[in-house]
Parts: C-alpha cells; sequence; structure tokens
C-alpha cells in the first residue's frame, strides 16, 4: 500500500514475527513496517481487534509493539537497528 | 430562590454530600472555585481502605466500615443513573511488610485496633501464606496483612459521575466561583461571590485546604493543613493483581499506580525525584517484575490534613444549620458521605455518632 519515495539509501534488516524485513537506515519500526505492508502490529487488549499505526508521532499509542522481547515499545518512535527481533504484539504487555 | 442546601467545595467530599442531599429532594447548589483549586480529588489514589483507618479513634473505623459498606450503593446508583462505572472493586487489601519488625508492628497496630473497635477480618498473613495469595512477591516480603473489605475505586470517574448526577437531580453546579464572604445568621446565610449572592437554610464548608478561611465565616473551625502525596502510574500492564494494595493498586485499564509518600510541602505540589526512587524502590522489593514496567506519568497532590488526621464534622453553634466536612480520604468516605452524613445534615441534626469528630477536640491541652 505504502511506496518509498526514495527508495536509495543504506539497507538493515531485522525480523518481524520471525520472518526477515528489508529496510532503510533510519526507518522507524513502523515505516519499515507499512512500506513491507505488514498487518497488524498489535492485538487489542480489550476486544483482540488487529491495530495498525495510526498519528506516526508518538502519541495514539496504536503501535505498541515487542522489540527484542520487551512489550510497549512504540513502533512510531522506536528506530530499526539491524539484527532487531520485532514481534506482534498480542494483547497487554505482561510483567509477570 | 433560596436553596435547601448549598455546599461550597466541589471536590470528592462536597459533590458526594450534595448528591446525597439532592437525591433525597433537597433543592442544592454546588459551589466550585475552579482549575485554581488545589482539588485534592484529582489527585487522589483511589483506595477504599478500612484496615488501617481509626486507630486511636474508634468512631473513624467505624465511620469508615459504614461507608465501605455504603459504597457498593453509592457506585450502583452512580452507575445506573449516569452509565459511568465508577470502578469499585472489594476484594480484599494488603499491606506488605518487608522486614519482621514491620511485621510486628503491623500486628501490633491490627491487634489494638481490633480491641478498641471490633473484628473487620484483618489478619496477618505470613511469608508462606501471602505468597500463596499472590504470585510474584519479592524475597524481601516477610507477611503481610489482609482485610477481607478493603477495596479501591476509580477517583476521577467517581468525581465526574457524581457532578453527573447531581445536575440530572435538578442540582445547580456553580464552578469558576471564589467566595468572598458568607452573611450568616441562624438557619439562613447568604454566599456572596462578587456581585452574585446566593442563599440558604443550610450550609456546608467542604473546600478542602480552602475551608480554613471559610469556616470562621460561620462560626466553625476547619485548622486543616496540606500533606503532599507523590503517584507513579506506569504503562497499561496485563491484569496480575487480585487485590488492593495499600501502595499499589492495577486498575481496571491495567495501569499500576503507586502511591502513599506523605510529606509536609506547605503548598508545593511539585514531584521530586528522591521521593519517587523511595515508593518505586519499595513497591519493587514487593513486585520485581514491575523494575520492567515504563513510568508513563507522575504527580503530587495536597491531602486536606486536621491536626490528628482525622475528619471534622460538626454544625455550627453560633450559626445552626452550617456543617463542617472535611477529611483526607475523599474516596473512601464518599459512601458514608453521600448516604450517612448528607441525610444527617438535611435533618439539621448531627447524631451521636458524630460527636467524636467535631474541632473541640483540638481544643484539649496536650499533657
Amino acid at each position: 500500500m505504502f511506496r518509498r519515495l526514495d527508495a536509495t539509501g543504506t539497507t538493515v534488516r531485522f525480523s518481524f514475527e520471525g520472518r526477515d524485513i528489508e529496510a532503510r537506515e533510519g526507518d522507524t519500526v513502523a515505516a519499515a513496517l507499512l512500506a513491507w505492508d505488514a498487518t497488524a502490529l498489535r492485538l487489542s487488549p480489550v476486544s483482540g481487534a488487529p491495530r495498525m499505526p495510526y498519528c506516526m508521532m508518538g502519541v495514539c499509542f496504536e503501535c505498541l509493539i515487542e522489540i527484542d522481547g520487551i512489550g510497549n515499545r512504540q513502533a512510531c518512535l522506536t528506530t530499526v537497528a539491524p539484527g532487531m527481533r520485532v514481534r506482534r504484539q498480542r494483547g497487554a504487555r505482561g510483567v509477570l | 430562590m433560596a436553596y435547601d442546601l448549598i455546599v461550597i467545595g466541589g471536590g470528592l467530599v462536597g459533590a458526594a454530600i450534595a448528591w446525597g442531599a439532592a437525591k433525597q429532594g433537597a433543592s442544592v447548589a454546588l459551589i466550585d472555585q475552579g482549575d485554581i483549586a488545589f482539588r485534592a480529588a484529582r489527585g487522589n489514589f483511589g483506595l477504599v481502605w478500612v484496615q488501617s483507618k481509626g486507630a486511636g479513634m474508634p468512631a473513624y473505623a467505624h465511620w469508615t466500615r459504614t461507608s465501605s459498606e455504603l459504597w457498593p450503593d453509592l457506585a450502583a446508583t452512580l452507575a445506573g443513573a449516569t452509565g459511568v462505572d465508577v470502578g469499585l472493586r472489594q476484594r480484599g487489601g494488603l499491606a506488605f511488610c518487608l522486614s519482621d519488625q514491620e511485621l510486628e508492628d503491623r500486628a501490633a497496630l491490627l491487634h489494638r485496633m481490633h480491641n478498641e473497635s471490633g473484628d473487620i477480618g484483618t489478619r496477618i498473613l505470613d511469608r508462606a501464606e501471602v505468597r500463596a495469595m499472590v504470585p510474584g512477591l519479592g524475597d524481601r516480603v516477610v507477611g503481610a496483612s489482609f482485610c477481607p473489605i478493603d477495596g479501591e475505586a476509580h477517583p476521577l470517574y467517581l468525581l465526574r459521575a457524581l457532578h453527573a448526577h447531581l445536575l440530572q437531580l435538578g442540582g445547580d453546579y456553580l464552578p469558576g466561583r471564589t467566595v468572598d464572604a458568607i452573611d450568616a445568621a441562624p438557619h439562613s446565610f447568604t454566599v456572596r461571590i462578587g456581585a452574585e449572592r446566593h442563599t440558604t437554610a443550610k450550609l456546608v464548608i467542604a473546600a478542602g485546604l480552602g475551608s480554613r478561611d471559610l469556616a470562621p465565616m460561620v462560626g466553625l473551625a476547619m485548622p486543616v493543613t496540606p500533606l503532599r502525596g507523590q503517584i507513579i502510574v506506569t504503562e497499561r500492564l496485563r491484569p496480575f493483581l487480585d487485590y488492593t494494595c495499600h501502595t499499589l493498586r492495577q486498575t481496571v485499564e491495567g495501569s499500576v499506580m503507586m502511591g502513599d509518600s506523605q510529606e509536609d510541602a506547605g503548598f508545593d505540589t511539585s514531584v521530586g525525584v528522591p521521593v519517587l526512587q523511595t515508593m518505586a524502590e519499595r513497591n519493587t522489593a514487593v513486585f520485581p517484575a514491575l523494575k520492567e514496567a515504563s513510568i508513563v506519568r507522575v504527580w503530587a497532590a495536597l491531602r486536606v490534613m486536621s491536626p490528628d488526621g482525622f475528619p471534622i464534622y460538626e454544625q455550627s453553634e453560633a450559626f445552626p444549620g452550617a456543617f463542617a466536612a472535611t477529611c483526607h480520604s475523599g474516596v473512601t468516605l464518599a459512601g458514608a458521605h453521600a448516604l450517612a452524613l448528607a441525610p444527617a445534615i438535611l435533618a439539621g441534626d448531627l447524631p451521636e455518632r458524630f460527636t467524636a469528630f467535631n474541632s473541640r477536640r483540638f481544643d484539649v491541652p496536650q499533657a
């Protein structure tokens, strides 16, 4: 659905749900996953409904995702790093 | 037009009394200062807490219990009328102890309260018992006290629901008003706000820290002072706690709130890292997994404290019809304020059970 205006730049590779994803250096996790046509970055803790990034500027918390084993990370505020392991967040983050 | 009752103070104490009176059919006005007020009601932690309330004052222990018993009726009535669920959960409350000395002191306090004011089922849990009830406790937890009738509610929803239903019941909410003066005569009061005049047969001063200056206008004494409390709120987490804890609770939405700091800081409502750090350290000693949780908000608010920390309820002797109402537990006591105190005020007489709350107790010279 989304098309990069400028497809040049250094490539960064990370994983989403165990699949290898190619991003550009400087992409946020949310931008990289939207460019890759990911669906449902998380499942709502209230209704279980699939959710996608919305505001892309850190205020709506729709893009919460699990990064390197830690939940409730804001995909739109986190820059992709090589080897990052990203997973869909299913429901609320649990610490216990 | 003259009202049956004017309440000065639109926080939890004033709103509960105004609502309780309106529900009985009285014509009521609730005068509220506005966003310049300190508004303890908007910084509240949200406990409906019984187990440790009223050591040294059985009347307060019993009053707190009464409120806890009336709370379900309050919550159900508000939900039915306004659709606002105030999040009341009375599942029992735990106060964790992190040393043998703390556990001994806690046991002694509860034993004394049991002897003074009766059994409410509070018991001391040892290391193994508390772990059988609550998963995820840290090694430093040596035990806890547990009271089956303790609980919690959402203070902001409560305030909103009380205000909303008061309006539905025909009450007048008059915000953005600072009372300049009160012309007092027995059973007749005129509240002056700029050029406005509001007349009433009964008047309640429930203006939190503002009560100190208002009370003398109608022959009452409310010598209250601020006591700062700070609160930490984490991101929303999967529910892990089946009980309310004295310094920690998980809201219905999943946020974990930590609280119960107490500082004499005058009217300063700023937060400070040393106190927040102490709160976080203690609560992560109880639940080490919370070290992983992100903090999303902190705030400070001012409790309204009388000299002995107990509530003040009394009717003015010089100007009958004027009443004082103040406490630092506006959530816990909301049930009693709405459904027991308000009817007594409307009837014009505070029964025997309120005698112990008279401010005359502060006039006794200390030995």
